[in-house]
């Protein structure tokens, strides 16, 4: 593997006021490859995912999609400023993200939902878009409920659609920031099985998530973030059996002890 | 005469004069969402002598009898080299005082917008502007909508001063008919009957839209076409 990675992170530090959230992240993304994020609460987590579309700005270190950097205009640190609104508008349109809060527009349709950046961002025609968004949706499997209010779905349903809307710009990296955690327990297997799909087709993913047994049979690597930091990566079983770091044990412990009643 | 002779015989002045009000209240409407629409988009940007401006006016409309305010364009607007008709004088203060209000009202949306629909919209590309028409505005629009229409109906009511001015408008017409009739009671039937008509419909009317503008909302209706 010694291509580019998809996303290449370095060094990366990002402070909330005096909070430094971020201190020093890196981390390499390949092609393809299934990363997920794993730590405590207030580690950092959705911090750093948002980081890479620069839906937060980082404030030092680099991430650089493809090679190109993310958010700057790439000059030497010191000197560097943040990239034209066109600039990013056009890194961002690649890059699909998934929200926790599913974050539908409310008074668009589903289907309309899913056109809308095709309309507004690829500048395809509503037929063309019509067509695309349909497809999104038959690979979420819901065709049926084109034309159903987002208010009016599952929870479930509502995050399949938002991934749908994301799969229809065609992106070639997805950012998922905790999934499935605002839904109910029984509703989790259906996202999570559309996310598996992705996965299989070789989406470049990065996933925020606590659903462990996906992060263990689904993603390649994993990273644990911790306070601002990521204090162990890699291969998924390594990481979530065999880490030799105590406070990731201990947050493994913890999460088994809860799921085992 | 008895009160349907007087009220026969003055019809073409008493219905003109409801023409004039619905007239400068639908204009006032107009101008005021206007003014109420590019005051809370200034209040966004960050320069701070406009901020102050804005509250100022913002503070001293919604702090001040309409009356007053309407004195001091019409009366004292001349000293200052602002003359202006009766009718005109009387619209761009209903439209200012209007636009106080709704300046409050859509600041109000602006604030209580769902941050994660625009950051999913900007996640994907979405420049601000398209952000604004299709996303912020659309939902905005949907939650201040029964705020936006209770002010047009305190502003139909605002209407009746104007009068005062000599905006040939209903009360007008009804003050001149009881002075040459003595007969209080017709004009005041006459106005009863009118304000509550106007009032109704615009309610109705509003009740009609927002049950349109909220259907997506309504997890029992039927599936909507795309
Ligand atoms: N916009 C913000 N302003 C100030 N502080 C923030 C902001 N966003 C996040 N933080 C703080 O940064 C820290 C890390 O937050 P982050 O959301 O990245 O954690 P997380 O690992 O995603 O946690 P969780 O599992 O609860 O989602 C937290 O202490 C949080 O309070
Ligand atoms: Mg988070």
């Amino acid at each position: 593997m010694n291509k580019v990675p998809k996303i290449a992170i370095r060094d990366v530090c990002k402070r909330f006021g005096t909070l430094t959230v971020l201190d020093g992240v890196s981390l390499d993304v390949h092609q393809s490859e299934v990363v997920c994020l794993i730590g405590a609460s207030g580690s950092g987590k959705s911090t750093l995912l948002r980081c890479i579309n620069f839906l937060e700005a980082y404030d030092a270190g680099e991430i650089r999609i493809d090679g190109h950097l993310m958010g700057y205009v790439d000059a030497a640190q010191k000197q560097r400023r943040p990239m034209s609104d066109r600039m990013l508008r056009q890194a961002r349109r690649d890059i699909g993200f998934v929200f926790q809060q599913f974050n539908l527009w409310p008074h668009m349709s589903v289907i309309q939902n899913v056109m809308e950046p095709l309309l507004r961002v690829r500048g395809l025609s509503a037929e063309v878009a019509v067509k695309r968004g349909e497809v999104a949706l038959d690979r979420v499997g819901l065709t049926d409920k084109r034309n159903s209010y987002p208010l009016r779905l599952s929870g479930g349903q509502q995050q399949r659609v938002a991934i749908a809307r994301a799969l229809a710009m065609e992106p070639s990296l997805m950012l998922f920031d905790e999934p499935t955690s605002s839904l109910d327990p029984e509703l989790v297997g259906e996202v999570l099985q559309v996310m598996k799909g992705l996965a299989a087709e070789g989406m470049t993913m990065v996933v925020v998530t606590h659903e462990m047994g996906f992060a263990a049979h689904v993603a390649d690597r994993v990273a644990f973030l911790d306070r601002g930091r990521i204090i162990d990566v890699g291969p998924s079983q390594q990481v979530l059996h065999e880490s030799k770091e105590a406070r990731v044990q201990q947050f493994l412990q913890t999460y088994h002890d809860r799921t085992n009643f | 005469m008895n009160m349907l002779q007087t009220l026969w015989h003055y019809a073409p002045l008493l219905l003109s004069g409801a023409g004039v009000t619905l007239w400068t209240w639908l204009l006032g409407s107009v101008l005021g969402l206007a003014i109420g629409a590019s005051v809370a988009l200034l209040r966004r940007l960050p320069v701070r002598p406009l901020q102050w401006v804005l509250r100022i006016y913002i503070e001293i409309i919604r702090g001040t009898p309409f009356l007053l305010q309407l004195f001091l364009l019409y009366s004292g607007g001349p000293s200052i080299g602002i003359r202006l008709s009766a009718l005109t004088a009387g619209v761009v203060c209903l439209g200012v005082h209007a636009g106080a209000y709704f300046a409050e009202v859509f600041r109000a949306g602006f604030e209580g917008l769902p941050k994660g629909q625009i950051e999913a919209a900007s996640s994907f590309g979405m420049t601000s502007f398209q952000i604004l028409y299709r996303i912020s505005l659309p939902t905005m629009l949907v939650a201040i909508f029964p705020s936006i229409v209770s002010i047009l109906i305190s502003l139909s009511k605002e209407t009746v001063i104007l009068s005062i001015i000599t905006v040939p408008n209903l009360m007008y017409q009804v003050q001149s008919m009881t002075v040459e009739t003595y007969s209080a009671f017709s004009g005041i039937a006459a106005l009863a009957v009118f304000y509550w008509v106007f009032v109704e419909c615009v309610a109705r009317f509003s009740a009609l839209i927002e049950y349109r503008l909220t259907l997506f909302a309504r997890r029992d209706s039927a599936e909507v076409r795309a």
